[in-house]
């Protein structure tokens, strides 16, 4: 008898949490709010069948509990019966998955005009490299990491020469534009992971993966990493901030370029040949 | 992972076209009564320690369809350099395949009650297949001299590996095999001495037939076959 | 309403069938210790697993102290907290969960289930226990070896589990683990062997598939799932070794570790990912397919129902088990492998949702129109489809390959896969334990502690797993052993974090009345008799309770029917055992 009752409350208080908590996802400040929506149809449909599920267990259990007497009715199958449940299960899953592949679609294919960004992990610290003015990034290898060399940037690429090199500092993006971030790792597996963004991905040491995104709110953002990653895991943090044009370039001046950083001697010579 | 895939779907296949002839579409409560009305149904009618055999071949098939997975997914990626295989190899090739020959005769002569042919059989097998182990050891050794080490290209480390795991289930299987010969020494020809035997020459078939898809694996026509394949498509 | 038009001229006497060959046991050791009797050893694993349950539970109160309370307990480090965790998950899945389902009640179930003396292979089951055993033993001395055991994760990814930045990865405690799994492995393909053989062989005269019970179905197709599934961890196991002991490169690419060159190089860290979750997506219906078993015979004998769609749920049951084999990249959603394989997986994985959904319907419907004896075990089975319904659906989230990138990798995975292969199957195993407890001692449960046990469980674990969804909502990563100052995660969260530490910790202990009444009521509960929930199953139906070595006396059992015939019209009582030859000859009294 009791079991009936908290079945009905196990659903009324599972509705009541999630209408009431304060615990929600952070204000989105990227382009997939789309993942927000397929999210929220997630949880109209699954959230129903719950509450249908265990309410009509609780009837089940209220109504044909055993009584002096009582005895239960036979039914083997009823093939009507679940093929039609088959049916509506069917369509309901469907109606799940097809917003979900379709948001998909566009997760995986980055716009043209996307301007590529690498991230660097490694343990436990993020660092960045941006394509310099000719906005190519030059190739890079694990192989070339030294003191001088933090991140492996293949000195003999021209494309390099002018990559911007953010190590071991704050990342800063500007609003509207849409990113690749290339997803770069020099020791373990990581994941570049901001909750304000949604989007998230695997950084595999040997070899470079992405995803896409267009920043739509200004304001810093913390930088949390999302795969285990060793004893440090929970404190390798950074933070990205998105900016206007303006506050952007401004903070772009300030940054070295690859070639400056590797022979800090001529960084006279360097800053004429800039533009 | 297509190898493992296509595997699954062959024990997947036998698992379905053996429940598909369990009568899955009954109603059971239908049909209360004695046994004798459903017959077949009850076991398999294979000898339940061949049918245990079955299963544990089953299992290290899969093993090895896994081994085969790994070997491709990891062949893909830019620095495979396959090794040159020893010559040896053919000479060890052809060794097995003898020594389960030689079981299959010991088979042929426990089902005839031949004592003496049994155990020439059996020790024949036994032999053989340890020469095959001491072949397996001499590619080692002419791989090593070469400057093929196991922790220098994955091509030949999945080299050691494979012969490795290969190597370590045929001594598992001598092992039976001692235990059965001991029996054909001490028993004669009998029908549980007979069942022994089969085993053994189940697992050696089986064995024998790994051997030859590492082999194939090993020496590079499973990607050949693949690169026809791939042109075959496009 | 269907009519049942039973054949009498079918029923003929139980013949008598020729007793097998048993081994019988000579002297104490080899009775209770060295036993070759399915039922003994099913109690030896059950035992060892629920030993080493109690460690990983201890472990979970550990790691929940520091999340509910970070900066409290100074001995609980980032290491401590990561080797915490991976014991934790590594012990629950593998060595407590998989290894009672099937080593335990498959041991104990599967020969009384289908009318056999014993396994077919009883010196191989009786060596897969102690392999199993040995495997423990070998997991347990990573605590104490140099170093500590490792905290790479239960997932073990590479390169970081072999590596200096985790604990235990250049030290013992990542060889003691993959030992001991590559053991478990040789272990339990010994059992598993026999669980597969023993149903196909071992079934007694007229126990046909279509009726046995659904029981038997969940381990024998979880068994069969299992054999195949172990190897791919077994051949990433030893990949693994031959990485970090032979400096090969299989998983293992070039990389710079706190600056310096290692002389790896090429490997591929995806690939491990591949294998693993070629046993790991499976290994979460090895948990599940037994316990979806059980449950149904436990709702369908506590509501005097036979289970509504029988043939629907054994269809499902094989179903599930061939689909599980192609779903497990959407553990890899955001790995980093080639995104087309999402459209792929997240299709596959919602398809499987399909069968299990049409499971859930069936135990519910069989609760309608019956006649529902709220006994200990029903209400753990009801519990069960609560909190599995809810983590089934949670997975819906996961599945849907883009719904899973903000979410992957936060408290919303960890709250999902605890509901629904932690609690839900736990549930089971409570449920089970209380079914068959009389049958195993002889004796009775006290009831009074069962419900205090039930409810405090029940309302207690989803206290603690229902709010740690929004926990993740919010953004908190998994495998955080404090969040400091984090600008997106409110005060409110760390309030939420203690009342979930201590639910988890009212829980924990509530364990100890199950086990307290466990051992109380072998000595003081009442005498049960043979068959106490009149239940029709074959195991209930043994000469003498506990059934002895043999299991049947002199003759097994001849099957008549199927294992649900409850409340069937016409009958004398509201259940016909299987081996009942009713209406042929002897009506029950």
């Amino acid at each position: 008898m009791a079991i009936a009752l908290v079945l009905v409350l196990v659903v009324v208080g599972s509705v009541l949490f999630h209408a009431l908590s304060p615990w929600w996802w952070t204000p989105i400040a990227s382009n997939w709010d789309y993942i927000d929506h397929t999210l929220v149809i997630t949880f109209w449909i699954t959230g129903v069948v719950f509450a249908a599920v265990v309410l009509f267990m609780a009837y089940c259990v209220w109504r044909f509990r055993h009584k002096e007497g009582s005895k239960a009715h036979y039914e083997p199958e009823s093939k009507r019966l679940e093929t039609w449940l088959t049916v509506v299960t069917g369509i309901g899953v469907a109606a799940m998955l097809a917003p979900g592949l379709y948001v998909w679609s566009q997760f995986i294919t980055v716009p043209d005009d996307a301007t590529d960004v690498e991230v660097i992990a490694q343990q436990w610290q993020w660092s960045y490299r941006l394509p310099g003015a000719d906005g190519k990034l030059g190739t890079s290898d694990s192989r070339l990491i030294s003191a001088e060399n933090p991140l492996g940037v293949n000195p003999e690429d021209p494309n390099g020469q002018d990559d911007v090199v953010v190590e071991a500092a704050d990342l800063h993006l500007p609003i509207g534009k849409p990113v690749k971030m290339l997803l770069r790792s020099i020791d373990v597996l990581h994941d570049f992971y901001v909750p304000e963004f949604r989007a998230k991905m695997d950084m595999i040491p040997g070899s470079v993966t992405y995803f896409w995104f267009t920043p739509t709110r200004t304001g810093s953002f913390e930088v949390l990493c999302a795969e285990l990653c060793g004893t440090g895991h929970g404190f390798m943090r950074g933070v990205v901030a998105v900016d206007t044009e303006q506050d952007y370039q401004a903070w772009l001046q300030e940054q070295s370029t690859f070639a400056q950083l590797t022979a800090p001697e001529k960084v006279g010579a360097a800053e004429m040949v800039q533009p | 992972m297509s190898v493992v895939i296509v595997f699954i779907l062959v024990i997947a296949g036998i698992s379905f076209w053996w429940l598909a002839q369990q009568r899955l579409m009954s109603k059971p409560w239908l049909e209360p009564g004695a046994a004798g009305v459903l017959p077949g149904l009850e076991s398999t009618g294979i000898p339940t320690a061949k049918l245990g055999l079955g299963v544990f071949l089953a299992v290290v098939g899969c093993l090895f369809a896994l081994f085969a997975s790994a070997y491709f997914m990891r062949m893909e990626l830019s620095d495979w350099r396959a090794p040159p295989i020893p010559g040896v190899l053919w000479l060890n090739t052809a060794i097995l395949i003898l020594s389960s020959v030689a079981l299959h005769v010991a088979v042929v002569a426990a089902r005839r009650g031949q004592r003496e042919m049994l155990r020439l059989a059996l020790v024949t097998g036994g032999l053989t297949a340890l020469a095959f182990l001491a072949g397996q050891l001499t590619a080692w050794r002419t791989l090593a001299d070469g400057g093929y080490f196991l922790a220098g290209n994955p091509a030949t480390s999945f080299f050691y590996l494979l012969t490795g795991m290969h190597a370590l289930h045929i001594v598992g299987g001598l092992v039976a095999l001692g235990w059965t010969t001991a029996g054909a020494w001490r028993e004669g020809a009998s029908a549980r001495l007979g069942q022994r035997v089969e085993l053994c020459a189940m697992y050696w078939h089986f064995l024998l037939l790994v051997w030859l898809a590492l082999l194939v694996l090993l020496a590079g026509w499973a990607n050949d076959f693949i690169d026809l394949c791939r042109q075959l498509l496009t | 309403m269907v009519d049942i038009t039973p054949r009498a001229a079918d029923a003929i006497a139980p013949a008598e069938v020729p007793d097998v060959e048993l081994y019988h046991p000579h002297s104490w050791w080899t009775t209770y210790v060295f036993s070759q009797d399915a039922k003994v050893i099913a109690i030896q694993y059950a035992g060892t697993a629920m030993a080493i349950g109690m460690v990983a539970l201890v472990l979970s109160w550990l790691m929940r102290l520091q999340l509910g309370f970070p900066g409290t307990f100074d001995f609980i480090t980032p290491e401590a907290y990561y080797q915490f965790v991976t014991m934790h998950g590594m012990i629950m899945v593998i060595y407590l969960l998989t290894a009672l389902f099937l080593g335990g009640f498959g041991n104990y179930l599967i020969p009384l289930m289908v009318g056999a003396r014993d396994m077919v292979f009883p010196y191989v089951n009786m060596l897969s226990y102690w392999i199993y055993l040995l495997a423990v033993l070998v997991l347990v001395a990573s605590f104490f070896a140099p170093g500590g055991p490792t905290g790479a994760g239960w997932t073990l990814y590479p390169p970081q589990a072999i590596l200096s930045g985790t604990p235990g990865g250049q030290q013992a405690g990542i060889l003691l683990m993959l030992a001991s799994l590559i053991l478990f492995i040789i272990g339990f393909t010994m059992g598993g062997l026999n669980y597969v053989v023993t149903v196909l062989q071992g079934r007694t005269r007229g126990m046909t598939l279509m009726r046995m019970p659904l029981t038997v179905w969940g381990i024998f197709t979880a068994t069969v799932m299992a054999l195949l599934a172990f190897p791919a961890l077994f051949v990433a196991c030893v990949m693994m070794l031959f990485d970090r002991l032979l400096g090969t490169s299989f998983f293992m690419p070039a990389l710079v570790e706190m600056g310096e060159q290692l002389s790896y190089g090429g490997g591929s860290p995806i690939l491990f990912q591949h294998l693993f979750w070629f046993f790991g997506h499976p290994e979460v219906y090895i948990v599940a397919l037994p316990a979806f078993g059980i449950v149904s015979d436990l709702i369908s004998t506590h509501a005097r129902k036979n289970i509504f769609g029988y043939r629907m749920m054994v269809w499902a049951i094989v179903g599930i088990g061939a689909l599980s084999f192609i779903v497990w990249a959407h553990h890899m959603y955001v790995s980093g492998m080639h995104p087309w394989f999402g459209f792929f997986f997240a299709t596959t994985t919602l398809i499987i949702a399909i069968p299990t959904a049409i499971k859930v319907y069936n135990w519910v419907l069989t609760l309608w129109r019956g006649d529902i004896h709220l006994t200990i075990p029903m209400l753990f089975a009801l519990a069960f489809i609560v909190t599995f319904v809810n983590g089934g659906l949670t997975g819906l989230f996961l599945g849907n390959v883009v719904v899973d990138v903000p979410l992957s990798d936060t408290m919303f995975v960890v709250a999902h896969f605890h509901m629904v292969m932690g609690v839900a199957p736990i549930m089971v195993v409570f449920g089970a334990i209380y079914h068959w407890y009389p049958k195993i001692t002889g004796r009775m449960f006290s009831e009074w502690m069962g419900q205090f046990h039930f409810w405090v469980t029940f309302v207690g674990a989803y206290a603690i797993f229902f709010p740690m969804h929004y926990v993740g909502l919010v953004g908190v990563p998994r495998r955080y052993p404090e969040l400091g100052e984090t600008a997106f995660i409110p005060d409110s969260v760390h309030t939420l974090n203690a009342f979930i530490t201590v639910a988890a910790l009212i829980v924990g202990f509530a364990q100890l009345v199950f086990l307290f009444n466990m051992l109380w009521s072998l000595r003081y509960g009442r005498d049960a008799g043979g068959n106490p929930w009149r239940a029709t199953s074959l195991e209930w139906q043994t000469p003498t309770t506990p059934p002895p070595h043999g299991n049947w006396g002199k003759q097994v059992p001849l099957v008549y029917r199927w294992a649900y015939d409850y409340s069937v019209p016409g009958a004398p009582q509201d259940f016909i055992a299987q081996n009942d030859p009713w209406p042929g000859k002897a009506a029950p009294a």
